[in-house]
């Protein structure tokens, strides 16, 4: 089994429009998506839900108005800044606590409630290409890392029960907790960048990141020729770093058209972004197999 | 004031959009990249008299002496970041939130806290522009605490400007949390129409007043347009596809640079959130 993180650090490369084409190429594969701040695959693979499960993690603090001396110890201790007071009374902006706690054990006269988060919400679907793991975190919750690896965990199991191939994971943007939540164990990271400044500069970080945890990574140059230049300055930092490039995807409206119809690119049409996408495919098999 | 420029989805153009409207106003300006894992707003500027300071956040540290493996901070802390083994005791860095609470807890007095660097702010001019921006370490998990630093920098005489991290959980909130009001930048497509629901659900809860840029708004999909009409959502501008656009970004060239006329546009906006139109 091959587990492959498609990754970006810069967002809106088209992690998703790439990761939704190669899950129609690939054979015999599971679907994760772990971007769980801002699902989009879903809207390409139109999963039919199969079973729905909910994601509580950590706790909330809450003060008992009743109970409260208004001494402001829990202000003094905590660290977030998440105690504050209207009117007289203290209260607990539920968007900056971090639910470590300190608060209701310090609380001289116990006021302060710690109950259970609900956190969003993760589901088993099936999809026209395969079985599909995804999740919803909740309006400004915490805790998208450990939904990521709830995620990747139901994604393995299913695979293992199914002797599947492939595990391929559409991941958050970024380098921080979601997109390490969604790298560390991984096989491979395919990282999906643009030929600009940003991209450049972004794709670095990620592969950074990848050899932080000793994973391969590999790189494909999305929207190559909207500059040319640029493109080439990618391909010799490459070079240099030794990472593979997989290939390079021309810039094609036509990947906007596929996503309002719910299709992949290769679905829609036989354009060169999806031909670009095919070879890519085959020749990370190819590279795989050598390894 | 504070003004958010924020986005659900990313690679919409929020970093294009912080940088125009931090130029367009003809007034001191601060602007804060709060993407601190991949700053990218400095990338646009010329910036100048450049000073970098190292962030760091504090971490617990158990004097094996003093302990006598109790186990009441491994009991409260809620994040999984401090093991007690027989004889000695676990910390581990990346899990651990900052919160104090272990040492707080220990009746042994045998915890203290160190200073582990999380990442750096760069403090930076470009003509009247003060820039700020934050970058996380490779590999450090949790971003929020240097955000919050990033932030601690902004000067309330003046009108900030945070470029905000993509996204709708805790390191966006950090960074919009405070705003006067926030700028969503969103894209013509069914991903950006998506992603931009999500975050009209976010600002709703944190009661923050807001605004949508469209941008790359093409002929054939004005569902995001309809939207926001739908909803009574004000939209402050419409940015058309535009190769050309593309292209000058690529360079890092900004907004302004490319269509000039914008500016005005921007500076009207601003003006508007200032005086509490919007």
């Amino acid at each position: 089994m091959n587990e492959i993180l498609i990754v970006s650090g810069k967002g809106g490369t088209g992690k998703t429009s790439i990761t939704a084409a190669i899950a129609s190429i690939a054979e015999n594969a599971v679907f994760a998506d772990c971007d769980v701040d801002a699902a989009d695959l879903h809207l390409i693979l139109s999963p039919e839900i199969k079973e729905t499960h909910d994601f509580i993690s950590g706790h909330l603090a809450e003060i008992n108005n009743n109970s409260c001396i208004s001494c402001g110890v829990c202000q003094t201790n905590c660290k977030f800044e998440a105690i504050k007071i209207k009117d007289g009374s203290y209260y607990i902006d539920p968007i900056s606590c971090e639910g470590c706690g300190v608060c209701t054990w310090t609380c001289p006269v116990e006021a302060i409630d710690f109950n259970e988060n609900s956190c969003g919400k993760w589901y088993v679907s099936d999809t026209r290409f395969g079985t599909m793991v995804h999740a919803k975190l909740n309006i400004s919750a915490e805790n998208s890392g450990k939904l990521v690896s709830v995620v990747r965990n139901k994604a393995k199991e299913i695979a293992k029960e199914n002797n599947n191939d492939y595990i391929i994971i559409d991941g958050p943007p970024g380098i921080g907790c979601p997109v390490i939540a969604s790298m560390t164990g991984v096989d491979a990271v395919i990282v999906i960048t643009e030929p600009t400044l940003s991209g450049l500069h972004d794709m670095q970080r990620v592969i950074d990141l990848a050899n932080h945890f000793s994973i391969n990574a590999y790189v494909c140059i999305n929207k190559c020729n909207i500059n040319n230049t640029m493109a080439e300055t990618i391909k010799s930092v490459l070079e240099n770093n030794n990472v593979p490039l997989l290939g390079e995807i021309p810039y094609d409206n036509n990947i906007t058209s596929a996503q309002i119809n719910k299709q992949t690119i290769i679905e829609y049409s036989d354009t060169a972004a999806a031909k670009a996408i095919h070879e890519i495919w085959h020749k990370y098999i190819i590279t795989r197999s050598k390894i | 004031m504070i003004i958010a420029v924020a986005s659900g989805k990313g690679g919409t153009g929020k970093t294009t959009i912080s940088v125009a409207l931090s130029l367009s106003i003809n007034e001191n300006i601060k602007l804060l990249d709060c993407d601190v894992e991949e700053p990218n707003a400095g990338l646009f500027l010329d910036l100048n008299s450049i000073q970098e300071e190292i962030v760091t956040v504090g971490i617990p540290r158990v004097d094996n002496k003093k302990c006598k493996f109790c186990g009441k901070c491994q009991e409260v802390c809620q994040f999984n970041a401090i093991t007690v083994l027989k004889d000695k005791v676990l910390v581990f860095d990346e899990l651990c939130h900052s919160c104090g609470g272990c040492e707080k807890a220990c009746p042994a007095e045998a915890i203290s806290e160190i200073n582990k660097p999380i990442g750096t702010i760069t403090h930076a001019h470009s003509k009247s522009l003060s820039f700020v921006q934050g970058k996380l370490a490779i590999g450090r998990a949790m971003s929020p605490p240097l955000i919050r630093a990033v932030k601690n920098r902004i000067d309330k005489n003046i009108i900030n400007i945070i470029d905000c991290p993509p996204g709708n959980s805790c390191p966006v909130i950090t960074a919009v949390n405070g705003s006067d009001y926030i700028i969503l930048v969103t894209e013509a497509s069914p991903f950006g129409l998506h992603d931009l629901k999500l975050s009209v659900e976010t600002m709703k809860e944190i009661t923050i007043p807001f605004g949508v840029i469209v941008n790359r708004t093409i002929p054939t999909y004005a569902e995001v347009q309809k939207y926001c009409k739908m909803e009574h959502i004000p939209i402050l501008l419409e940015i058309e596809e535009n190769l050309k656009v593309a292209k000058a970004y690529s360079e890092g060239k900004t907004l302004i640079d490319t269509i000039p006329e914008l500016k005005v546009q921007l500076q009207r906006i601003a003006e508007n959130i200032k005086r509490g139109i919007l």
